[in-house]
């Protein structure tokens, strides 16, 4: 059987940890072919040596059954290697074909000629079913048109092995669809493509065989249709995950987070609507909240004001009978309340800072941590190893790992540990899972519950509906800033839960159109 | 543990800033033979040797670096928590004037002044001097409140602001040492009381007639001092945690504002207290009515970009500096005119800034040989 691509015996190794140990990828033409792993599995160092970003210490490559040395993208873009990356590689204030074009222009005299591109990108776009305006600014079109200029670039360049790396992360379901449509178009013109993902759904609805890698080990190749999501989890995992929770009855105890007709308005310049409209609900000892809407609904105005990032403009908040309306983040994380932020890179860490740094990063001023104003690092150092064990924190050089060489998974296990760690009476937790693999949401999933059983109170806000199903002793909807429904998601089906989303309560028969 | 291992864990910080030094010295080397090749070669040993021919010679490099180590360490402390301080050299003269001024002013002010001025310290003579330094650290200090307060509350950027603050700062200066303590034969200031000079501590004994005094030791103190709030306080913690990332300072419930605005005035009063440091010397050196930005000012971001704004590393750079500028004054007892020496120890140093693009050269160059990154 001849493969396109052979990566054999690749070995890759950073300060601690071996990223990819003796791992073998064989592709074949005209497959889809994915690659699945947890956050930090080694997928991305993987396609890293195939594109020519990293030099491996081991193992040999080799392309059409030839044996090569790539020491760069320009090589890999020789070879017929694209990749699409997770974070697009686009100019913002480029038009679509000038983007496309970047890096293979076609010069006569100095100047560019852009007639023959525009008919090349046309008719590839014609083909291929990839709908782009070569015309529009970047800046203006959405994530999944970007994605699509990103795919006519491999396109452009005549590439035939084409690398997807995490492609439906930043897309919506029905960008997802289109996605999964185009994938199969292009391998069946015969190319090749190297799908990375966690999503073992996309993996069933496209891929042909797949490479599973764990901690950095080639786990195995399987054939997809005769593999079942559970099989490939569990080689994915090491173990058997099981995402569905059982919630153990509790009657929910004394109201801990009192929120009173808090009104929040828009902070951007020359906005005056209200984001937030006079919401009032309570979160109670033992049971998690969760706080259920479609982005963008005033749930970051929400938790801004609730942890004290910004003030609220009226209103009162609570916290364990405490008035904290006015009072500063400071205040509220140390009476109580912890906060698991929904940007991690934003709000969450210190990037520059170590790990060990970062998990004491509203705590550093403790007696615990410094005396006289002098930190004590040795008890910082104890302390994050402590928090590395019993969390299960995976990076290269422990606590004093930069937080930014960490992978996403590990940065989110971090914070977690962190915010759980300070042992809250009021857990608020923004999207926690968002962007990790099976086995870290299983994790952080059991954290939260486990908060829930020890008779603490968690708010949860989730755009995903299978999670906040699963996990609430209560759902708050919210639309456009308010509270509009109270449920119980023992008593509500998915599809109502998403009408309420939607703005529209069922069996009212859309009271919101006239 | 291999040699290959052993590289990948080393700090190649050091050695970037020697690259680049070696560098910049090549170049000066290429300058000098351009301009006289017949004596490029003489010249050049000079420029290396000549800050080591005697014990005045080395007096005279710590003389030079003490006020650049400060603006430098200006620069480094501002650059380690997020801020750009443009701003030295309007810190520096307004905090050269008020320790001018303080020391003027202080002896006249009546019984209270000549108490002061006689008082004897054991060791460091009178306090006026310790009073006039005290006045160069605030003032430098308020200097840089204003641009702190500017990005702290309205978000302006900090490199606007300290520049303008540099322009104000010397037309201000100059203005009120017109009004107050001008010297009109001269165009410049008076010179300071006695007591207002800081005491040489015996240095001028061991370094003769090279103008060293205390203020060196001073510099080292601030040098300590600044490498232990940044690496072992909670309040360094601070400060570098607002730099590298504000939003997640204030997530974690650290005042931000307040620490920014804390972050410039401590980089202004280092870059006041190295204008007060030289003009407190003792040595000739008066504020002169010009309409030129204080090069001591400026000479703190190459400063602090050779040291790589470590404070240990300010205080090498500053002092290497000095040793370059010292050496090129012997290059006069060749034939190259003074302009060309000036431009070649400004290629020195114009080069020696370069040591961060050699280290994030070094440092990628790491990440494919396999250190770095972990995806």
């Amino acid at each position: 059987m001849d493969y396109i691509i052979e990566m054999l015996g690749i070995t890759k190794e950073f300060p601690g940890i071996v990223a990819n140990d003796e791992v073998t990828l064989q592709v074949k033409k005209g497959e889809i072919h994915a690659l699945l792993g947890e956050n930090g599995a080694g997928k991305s160092t993987l396609m890293n040596v195939l594109f020519g970003l990293y030099q491996p210490e081991k193992g040999v490559i080799k392309i059409r059954g030839k044996e090569v040395n790539i020491f760069g993208p320009r090589e890999a873009n020789a070879l017929g290697i694209g990749m699409v990356h997770q974070h697009f590689m686009l100019v913002d204030s480029f038009t679509v074909l000038q983007n496309i074009v970047l890096g293979m222009e076609t010069v006569a005299g100095g100047l560019l000629r852009m007639d023959d591109a525009r008919k090349k990108v046309i008719a590839l776009s014609e083909q291929y079913g990839l709908k782009v305006d070569p015309n529009a600014l970047v800046s203006d079109i959405s994530v999944g048109m970007q994605q699509r200029v990103e795919i006519l670039k491999m396109l452009y360049r005549d590439n035939e092995i084409l690398i997807f790396d995490e492609p439906t992360a930043v897309l919506t379901p029905q960008e997802i669809e289109e996605l999964m449509h185009t994938m199969r178009g292009l391998a069946a013109e015969g190319k090749s493509i190297i799908f990375i993902t966690h999503k073992l759904n996309e993996i069933k609805a496209v891929a042909n065989r797949c490479t599973v890698l764990r901690r950095g080990k080639f786990i195995g190749v399987v054939d997809v249709a005769s593999t079942s999501k559970e099989t490939l989890s569990e080689m994915m995992v090491g173990r058997k995950v099981n995402l569905e929770i059982d919630l153990q009855p509790l009657t929910a105890g004394e109201p801990v987070l009192q929120v009173d007709k808090l009104r929040v308005k828009s902070r951007r310049q020359g906005h005056t609507k209200d984001m937030v409209k006079d919401v009032s609900f309570s979160v109670r000892k033992g049971e998690i909240v969760c706080i259920a809407g479609i982005d963008g609904n005033g749930q970051t105005e929400l938790v801004h004001a609730l942890t004290g990032l910004t003030m609220p403009d009226s209103g009162r908040l609570i916290l364990n009978g405490e008035d904290i309306t006015r009072q500063p983040v400071r205040f509220r994380n140390t009476h109580g309340l912890a906060h698991i932020p929904e940007d991690r890179h934003k709000h969450g860490l210190v990037l520059d800072y170590s790990l060990g740094e970062n998990l004491v990063l509203q705590g550093y001023f403790t007696p615990e941590f410094q005396t006289k104003g002098f930190l004590r690092r040795e008890k910082i150092i104890a302390y994050a190893n402590q928090l590395i064990e019993k969390y299960d924190i995976r990076s290269g050089q422990g606590a004093q790992t930069p937080a930014r060489s960490m992978s996403g998974g590990n940065q989110q296990k971090a914070i977690v540990a962190r915010e759980i760690d300070r042992d809250p009476e009021l857990l608020v937790a923004v999207q926690p899972t968002r962007g990790l693999d099976v086995g870290a949401i299983e994790y952080i999933h059991h954290k939260l519950v486990e908060q829930r059983d020890a008779g603490k109170a968690v708010l949860l806000i989730s755009l995903e509906l299978d999670e906040v199903m699963n996990l609430s002793d209560r759902i708050l909807v919210i639309y456009e800033g308010s509270i509009v429904a109270d449920l119980n998601p023992k008593e509500i089906t998915v599809q109502d839960l998403g009408l309420y989303m939607a703005g529209s309560a069922p069996g009212t028969a859309r009271r919101d159109v006239q | 543990m291999k040699l290959t291992e052993k590289i990948k864990h080393m700090d190649f910080s050091f050695l970037s800033s020697v690259i680049a030094i070696a560098v910049g010295l090549l170049f000066g080397l290429i300058i000098l033979l351009i301009s006289n090749p017949a004596q490029a070669m003489g010249g050049f040993s000079t420029i290396l040797t000549g800050a080591f021919r005697d014990m005045r010679s080395i007096g005279r490099i710590m003389y030079f670096a003490t006020p650049i180590i400060l603006t430098g360490l200006s620069v480094g402390f501002a650059f380690k928590t997020g801020l750009f301080n443009i701003g030295t050299p309007g810190q520096f003269i307004v905090g050269a004037f008020g320790a001018v001024i303080v020391g003027i002013k202080l002896p006249q002010m009546g019984a209270f002044g000549a108490a002061i001025v006689n008082f004897k310290l054991p060791l460091l003579g009178s306090p006026h001097w310790i009073l006039a330094l005290l006045a160069a650290v605030i003032l430098g200090g308020l200097w840089a409140l204003l641009p702190g307060i500017l990005k702290a509350y309205a978000n302006v950027h900090e490199v606007i602001a300290s520049i303008m603050m540099n322009y104000i700062g010397m037309y201000l200066v100059n203005y009120l040492v017109l009004n107050t303590v001008y010297d009109r034969l001269r165009n410049q200031s008076l010179g300071v009381a006695k007591s207002a000079i800081i005491p040489k501590l015996g240095l001028d004994n061991i370094f003769p007639r090279s103008n060293v005094n205390a203020g060196f030791f001073i510099a080292i103190l601030a040098v300590i001092v600044i490498y232990i709030i940044l690496n072992k306080t909670t309040f360094g913690f601070e400060l570098k945690a607002v730099g590298y990332n504000r939003d997640a300072s204030k997530y974690a419930g650290i005042n931000e504002k307040r620490s920014i605005i804390l972050s410039m005035v401590i980089a202004g009063a280092l870059a006041g207290l190295g204008g007060g440091l030289l003009y407190l010397a003792g040595t000739g050196k008066y504020i002169e009515v010009v309409d030129i930005l204080a090069a001591e000012g400026f000479t703190g971001i190459p400063v602090a970009l050779l040291g790589l704004s470590n404070p240990i590393g300010v205080l090498f750079a500053g002092l290497f500096i000095g040793y370059i500028t010292v050496g090129g004054d012997y290059l006069q007892l060749y034939d190259f005119a003074p302009e060309i020496i000036d431009i070649i120890v400004a290629s020195i140093i114009y080069f020696s800034a370069f040591s961060l693009i050699v280290k994030n050269i070094i440092d990628r160059r790491r990440i494919k040989l396999g250190g770095g990154k972990v995806q």
